[in-house]
């Protein structure tokens, strides 16, 4: 029975399969260029352990999971480094009056909001642009979550982390965005 | 008593996002709806959150009609820097 362990063909890899990962890194990190990185990553480092390829699975299969190694890699080096660094803003008071909102952050009611809901390019664009302005990993999880919609177990998952750590995210988030579509778009 | 009822905005604001997601559970939907009776910003918070929602959708339906690709130049350069790491 000669050929029924699955052999890999690298030289055919970029023709089958680059468009796939470059698909999958993309819905997670949004970035087209951090994702063609981390396809290049993926194919090299599968190049290096060809050899520990045991034909379980597919081809595929086995560079989606490399994929997703660098993609767990790629989210704690912007949870650790980078995501401390960034400025979050506060919304709520610490101390005594803990947890209450801040003064100065609490939400303001928006004139005309149905009708400046209405869909348009300018109204898209102001919103990418509050989602950019999140801390880096915020901003991975909520598209994830909300514009991807994967299910809050997959993104525990894949990105290795405990739901009500996905919920602090979430919720960060989301309060940052309401009050940078507040400022820049319902009351500016 | 029933002190685990009542809860801080913060603590309201994050059932209100998860709600979002139809993901809170029960009991937090009740501390939600408590907090409520007595705290008008949290109140309009969720209103204008429905409202974010809407707008995420529609991002979100975009989005995904989008089926992103590389190009036959990234593809040819992806097998230019395979074929080096080779040698």
């Amino acid at each position: 029975m000669a050929n029924t362990k699955p052999t890999l063909q690298p030289d055919k890899w970029i023709d089958n399969y680059a468009d796939y990962l470059y698909n999958y890194a993309v819905v997670r990190v949004n970035d087209s260029d951090l994702a063609k990185d981390l396809v290049q990553d993926t194919f090299i480092a599968a190049l290096k352990s060809a050899k520990n390829f045991q034909g379980k699975s597919t081809e595929r299969t086995w560079l989606v999971s490399i994929l997703k190694r660098k993609v767990i890699d790629y989210y704690r080096k912007i949870n650790s480094k980078k995501g401390q660094a960034e400025v979050r803003m506060n919304f709520y008071v610490d101390g005594e009056q803990e947890g209450n909102w801040l003064e100065e952050r609490v939400p303001q009611s928006w004139d005309n909001a149905s009708e400046k809901a209405v869909e348009n390019e300018e109204l898209k664009d102001q919103l990418e642009a509050c989602i950019d302005n999140l801390p880096e990993k915020y901003a991975m999880v909520f598209r994830m979550k909300t514009i991807q919609e994967f299910e809050t177990e997959e993104i525990c998952k894949e990105l290795d982390i405990t739901a009500s750590n996905l919920w602090v995210i979430i919720h960060r988030a989301r309060t940052q965005l309401r009050k940078c579509m507040e400022d820049n778009w319902f009351n500016s | 008593m029933f002190k685990f009822l009542f809860i801080t905005c913060d603590e309201a604001t994050m059932i209100c996002n998860k709600s979002q997601y139809n993901e809170a559970s029960l009991f937090e939907k009740i501390q939600l709806n408590i907090h409520f009776l007595r705290c008008g910003i949290c109140r309009l918070y969720t209103k204008q959150n429905n409202k974010m929602s809407d707008l995420f959708r529609m991002k979100a339906t975009d989005c995904q009609k989008e089926k992103p690709c590389l190009s036959d130049i990234d593809k040819a350069a992806l097998k230019q820097k395979l074929e080096n790491s080779k040698a």
